[in-house]
């Protein structure tokens, strides 16, 4: 299906798919024979599927993460999982033995490995899905491996290849007591031993199920599975690592990339949105207080809300305060110009009320007070849409949260209506959103509508991915998105999404 | 790597932000040099061509430097604009650590920028080990500058005396220069590649067993919890995952630091690292009481390692000096872990009858009553549930979330702490026991000892840390850095990823 050849050059014939033209070499077309009902996932499917396929049964493999994802959430033990997921297995992605003798065998476990790696193209794109991704679908692999046939298990074992020294007997019993403590066997039982960087096995290091001597992690023989298990793991690891560096040219296929986009937006917890590298704006010089005001005309309308209340009132209230402190923070304001920002903004206030009552819970927001974990973690992360949209409602002479939410939709339009847009079908569609609370629906109109022009310009001469349009869903990625479109061709390449790099 | 690489440290221009600021210029329409067979790909032809041409303008602007490849980047020894030097500094010991002028002698005079820089460089050519690596200054007036690199000690050296920080931190190795993070194209071309596998204890995590001291001071008696912990953690990265450059440094007041130097651990991704952490790792839960030390046996044969070394601890650390059970309410807490309630009765009653017994009494109580009958389980367990008591109390607790991370950032070692103004210092394993944490000079006491020094100056010039105090813990440093060094020029240049062919 879909193929990276780095040595390719013209762009038309990557990142190709399509079902009713044949543009690849019959050899590269063979369909694969699966042997095994586990799968490595090491080699990409070659043959062709239709777009209906490749949406089905993405979504398909798709709930049968998200539930697992669900049942580790709920802490439901392995045992209790695997109960709970055999319907949803079933229904969704089933796949059974060689010993069942079913017909569909073979295109049971063509589903599941195309599947597999449609997803994998589409969580690769931040290191925080391609961690979650990884994460779940090792969980899958294990239930499997758990329930799969004995014989089966053996045979794909043995298929891998995988490089497991075999301890010898004169270094079993030169580590006998050890070995002992470990196996947790009686005197007399024997058992064989593997030997392998400890790297390999992480999950049986940080479980001390195994004994570590210089480096090697001595792994009893019924470990196996972990060992399996955790070579699963890296070499998936590896692989998303190297499809997000070859990314960027999938977007060529513009009817792969929604879906793509899709995929990976259902799948996005509620703050992960939020990317510290949206602090990093090409171009941007570094933010002063004075600039604040300036710029606020690319926040979106919940920060220019508490932007206009505070320069109305010369104040705001606690949680107004947090909310744009950290998506000031976010936006990358330092922290002695966001001291310098509210001291200014708050005129009211004398210098020693400020330092005493206000500037500590900038600071600690900024992590640089605080306990050890808020230091280590440079604060509190800026609030995502979902953050804002799950909160309590904001209480008498409080401005905090999402106006579309919190507003009446007369006071909303009206207040739109002062930012700048008039549209008359737009305010339209904008109430509609908000009736059917589907809120930042409404916010990404908006959005839309007033980087309209900028929007066509960079989707046509291709300077933006469909990813780096994709929907917002938080408000510093709203700030970043506006600020580059209306400063493009002054030297800022636009990177939109990135990679969280900080904690 | 042509660029930072081409770069000699001789030739650097002197201010470094104008290097920054060309840089930038120069590297924007070029991304990722690192990827540059995956991006150059990707890009369309024009630019492509585009990019060489910009790549030859860098080479043709650095290249000519190659030449001049001396190594004088770091070296102590004080360059002309210096030299006019004592301006005898006039420092008594009621000066305050922080003050601009202490801090300026203490960059000027005493911190080992050229160890520093072999230590995180890896070798004595500057490469970008070094300048690639992330510092986090914390000014005076308490900001904090993330993403600094230097591509040389001296850089480094310069940005201290002129910033003064009142400490710095050290992070990974990054893909790009940290400096030039902004200017790339593909957010994730900048990431961390590298950085020591690193440990804190801090006695925080023993304020609920520590009696004699509270808060942010510390003794002799409760500096002990500090010793035991290097104990154990360092023989378990010894013998168990075989590491060799482990360099334990005194944080400045209340605990330490460990940085594991060898290769095979600076490349160890998170999760490698976690794994690293849970196998340290043994109390769960916090301080609301209850039972805090649940492992399997037969103990794992680095808890039983662990508890041979912690049980001698145990009885002068614990029981005598800090004595933790003395309270009737701490002493219920003793009770909660025993297993056996008949046990538990008996013991309390006899407790009642005797306020205020101290923990060693109480201890031995333990097996005494249990003897004369008062047990209705067995020994065995008895013992165990005695062993997880000693283990609650011993072993080290580490504040596990450093650890886990590629890219968190620990303070660097020679740093002054701000609030003792005590340098932190190396510890030497060998010798842990007799590590005074309170003798450990002050930046003030230092800078004192050099004006008081009367040696003769040869015509070697004598290093200013020579003629003081610090001596022995930079020749200490010198020697882990010089091991470390031996070893990384064995090892075989790492591979570069292949940007062939690949699917998928
Ligand atoms: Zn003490």
């Amino acid at each position: 299906m879909i193929r990276h050849d780095y040595s390719r050059v013209e762009p038309k014939r990557r990142a190709y798919i399509d079902p009713k033209k044949k543009q690849f070499a019959k050899v590269e077309f063979q369909q694969q024979e699966y042997k095994h009902r586990l799968n490595y996932y090491v080699l990409p499917p070659t043959a062709e599927i239709t777009l209906e396929e490749f949406e089905t049964w993405a979504i398909n493999r798709l709930k049968v993460l998200s539930e697992l994802e669900a049942c580790s959430f709920r802490n439901r033990s392995p045992e209790e999982t695997a109960e709970y997921m055999k319907s949803i297995l079933d229904k969704y992605l089933p796949l059974r033995s060689n010993s069942s003798r079913s017909r569909d065998l073979q295109e049971e476990r063509r589903k599941d490995h195309y599947s597999h790696f449609i997803l994998r193209l589409a969580f690769s794109s931040t290191e925080d899905l391609r961690r979650r991704f990884s994460r779940l679908e090792t969980m899958l692999f294990r239930l499997r491996f758990k329930e799969d046939d004995l014989r089966e298990r053996q045979d794909f074992v043995s298929s891998l290849n995988l490089e497991w020294e075999e301890v010898g007997d004169d270094e079993k019993r030169e580590l006998k007591e050890a070995l002992a403590a470990v196996s947790g066997l009686k005197k007399g039982e024997e058992q064989g031993w593997f030997k392998v960087d400890f790297e390999r096995v992480p999950e049986l290091v940080e479980q001390r199920k195994v004994v570590l001597k210089r480096g090697k992690a001595y792994v009893p023989q019924r470990e196996q599975m972990s060992l399996v298990v955790a070579e699963f793991t890296k070499r998936l690891d590896d692989a998303l690592e190297l499809t997000a560096r070859a990314l960027p040219r999938l977007d060529e296929d513009d009817r792969l990339a929604p879906i793509l986009a899709h995929l990976s937006q259902s799948f996005m917890a509620p703050d992960a949105a939020y990317s510290s590298s949206d602090a990093n704006i090409d171009g941007l010089s570094t933010i002063t207080a004075p600039a604040i005001d300036n710029l606020s005309q690319h926040f979106p309308l919940c920060m220019q809300n508490l932007h206009q209340t505070l320069r109305r009132d010369s104040h705001l209230k606690h949680f107004g305060r947090l909310q744009y402190t950290l998506f000031l923070k976010g936006i990358g304001l330092s922290l002695e110009e966001c001291i310098v920002f509210w001291r200014r903004s708050f005129k009211l206030i004398q210098d020693d009320k400020f330092n005493k009552e206000y500037r500590y819970n900038i600071r600690h927001s900024y992590g640089d007070v605080g306990g050890d974990a808020n230091r280590r973690g440079r604060g509190y992360t800026p609030y995502s849409c979902q953050k804002l949209l799950t909160e309590p409602l904001p209480g008498p002479g409080q401005a905090h949260g999402c106006p579309y939410r919190t507003f009446e939709p007369d006071n909303l339009i009206a207040m739109l209506q002062r930012t700048g847009v008039s549209d008359r079908d737009l305010l339209k569609g904008v109430r509609e959103d908000v009736g059917k609370q589907r809120y930042h629906v409404a916010c990404n109109r908006v959005f839309e509508h007033s980087h309209k022009k900028e929007m066509k310009k960079v989707k046509d001469d291709g300077t933006w991915s469909a990813a780096d349009l994709d929907t917002i869903v938080h408000p510093n990625t709203y700030f970043k998105r506006s600020w580059l479109l209306k400063h493009l061709g002054e030297g800022n390449a636009g990177v939109v999404n990135g990679d969280k790099m900080e904690e | 790597m042509p660029l930072s690489m081409s770069r000699s440290p001789g030739a650097t221009p002197v201010d470094d932000s104008s290097r920054t600021i060309s840089q930038v210029s120069t590297l924007k329409s070029e991304p990722d040099t690192q990827s540059q067979d995956l991006s150059m790909a990707d890009a369309p032809a024009s630019s492509d061509e585009e990019a060489a041409k910009t790549k030859v303008n860098l080479e043709d602007l650095f290249d000519d430097e190659d030449s001049d490849n001396e190594f004088p980047s770091s070296a102590p020894q004080i360059k002309s604009e210096e030299a006019s030097q004592p301006i005898p500094l006039k420092i008594t010991s009621k000066s305050a650590y922080s003050d601009p002028e202490i801090m300026r002698a203490f960059y000027q005079r005493l911190f080992p920028f050229r160890h520093l820089f072999q230590w995180l460089n890896h070798s004595p050519t500057p490469s970008n080990d070094f300048a690639h690596r992330e510092f986090a200054f914390t000014l005076p007036n308490d900001a904090y500058l993330r993403y600094q690199s230097f591509p040389t000690a001296d850089l480094l050296r310069k940005q201290c005396i002129a910033q003064l920080p009142s400490r710095f931190e050290i992070g990974p190795v990054y893909s790009t220069n940290p400096r030039d993070r902004k200017t790339l194209r593909k957010a994730s071309a900048f990431r961390p590649l590298s950085k020591e596998l690193v440990f804190d204890i801090d006695m925080t995590d023993y304020d609920d067993i520590r009696t004699c001291c509270t808060g942010a001071s510390i003794c002799e008696k409760c500096w002990s919890f500090i010793t035991m912990a290097i104990k154990v953690i360092d023989v378990a990265l010894r013998d168990d995952l075989g590491f060799k450059h482990i360099l334990w440094v005194y944080s400045g007041r209340r605990g330490a630091h460990a940085w594991v130097c060898d290769k095979r651990a600076r490349e160890l991704d998170d999760s490698r690292r976690r794994s690293i952490a849970g196998y340290l790792e043994l109390l769960k839960g916090g301080d609301q009481g209850g039972k805090r030390v649940n492992v399997r046996r037969p103990l794992h044969p680095h808890l039983d390692r662990s508890l041979d070394i912690l049980k001698e601890h145990f009885q002068t650390t614990i029981l005598r000096e800090q004595d933790p059970w003395a309270e009737d309410a701490k002493a219920a807490h003793l009770l909660n872990l025993l297993p056996d309630k008949t046990l538990r009765d008996a013991l309390q009653k006899k407790w009642d009858s005797a306020p205020e017994r101290p923990s060693a009494a109480k201890w031995a109580d333990i097996d005494a009553v249990a003897k004369s009958g008062s047990l209705s389980k067995s020994s065995r367990d008895l013992l165990e549930a005695k062993q997880d008591i000693v283990l609650e109390y011993t072993y080290p607790r580490l504040d596990a979330e450093v650890s886990k991370k590629l890219n968190h950032l620990l303070k660097s070692p020679f740093v002054v702490h701000p609030g003792t103004g005590r340098v932190c210092v190396p510890i030497d394993t060998r010798r842990v026991e007799e590590f005074d944490p309170l003798g450990v000079p002050t930046v003030t006491q230092l800078l004192q000892e050099i004006d008081e020094w009367r040696g003769e100056e040869g015509e070697k010039k004598v290093p200013d840390w020579d003629k003081t105090s610090l001596k022995p813990y930079v020749d200490f440093f010198r020697g882990f850095v010089a091991s470390l060094l031996r070893d990384e020029k064995g090892a075989v240049k790492r591979e570069r990823e292949d940007g062939d062919a690949m699917e998928f």
